[in-house]
């Protein structure tokens, strides 16, 4: 039986490695059929957000994978509404991520679920593995 | 109970390796399993034979060594990380035409899929650091 993994990420994006070393984690665990669940608290939703451009720092941008996570089969990112708000952001700030349901004709669906901080807790009570970044 | 444990922060720097190493001791004293230990992001700098701690001061890498030596223990480091720091065994040094290794004897170099596997296999899987 599959198990469920949730992926906490709490880092901004850049700053540290964290972030990126997580997604490398997200993407080979994708391989394991898992029931993988992404949450985005604190920093960590500024991996998000949209129109990042890290020329100045000289990185690579690695944004874009967070678009292709639905291809991978990663299409329940919970994003913590308390940190977007504290951080002045909201939904808009961040890029739209979407997976397409196979069982609905290939219908296109949000991966982001905008949930409180208690709605949050119960999210990560019911998981069996938890990680965090 | 089966437990696998990742440590995420490299030694001295940081207390996640210390605190690993007293857990996976408690554990084994009450009984438990350790499936596995998995070192990731700077974590994998635990796993360097080259270090020379002060002598007043605790060796981590003595104790790790120890510990898998006594208790037969699965250390795996991440290739994907230790590529990034320098960490490098002896097949990769030949591999990638490098002059020199420096991964200690007990460790061994794997893929994050031996992290994925672990979290599948393990009753519990316990993060130490980041």
């Amino acid at each position: 039986m599959a198990k469920k993994f949730m992926y906490i990420n709490r880092k901004a994006p850049y700053g540290t490695i964290y972030a990126l070393e997580s997604l490398e984690v997200v993407l080979i665990g994708a391989a394991f059929d898992q029931d993988v669940s992404l949450a985005f608290i604190g920093d960590g939703v500024y991996q998000l957000t949209k129109g990042q451009n890290t020329k100045g720092i000289g990185q690579k941008s690695f944004s874009p994978v967070y678009m292709a996570l639905g291809d991978y089969d990663v299409n329940k990112i919970y994003v913590e509404k308390e940190s977007l708000e504290e951080r002045g952001l909201t939904l808009d700030d961040l890029q739209h991520l979407v997976w397409e349901d196979e069982d609905e004709d290939y219908a296109e669906k949000d991966s982001i679920r905008l949930v409180s901080r208690s709605e949050l807790s119960d999210v990560l009570d019911d998981q069996d593995v938890v990680l965090s970044f | 109970m089966k437990i696998a444990l990742q440590i995420n922060e490299g030694p001295y720097q940081h207390q996640a390796a210390d605190s690993a190493i007293q857990f996976t001791k408690a554990a084994l004293a009450r009984g438990h399993e350790i499936y596995r230990v998995f070192f990731y992001h700077d974590g994998v700098n635990n796993a360097t034979r080259l270090a020379i701690p002060p002598q007043d001061d605790r060796n981590l890498y003595e104790k790790w060594s120890k510990l898998q030596k006594e208790h037969n223990l699965d250390l795996v480091v991440c290739i994907a990380a230790a590529q990034r720091r320098g960490m490098i065994d002896e097949d990769e040094m030949k591999r990638q035409g490098k002059d020199a290794n420096n991964i200690a004897e007990g460790f061994r170099i794997s893929g994050l899929g031996q992290l994925i596997e672990a979290g599948i296999e393990a009753d519990r899987l316990i993060v130490f650091g980041a």
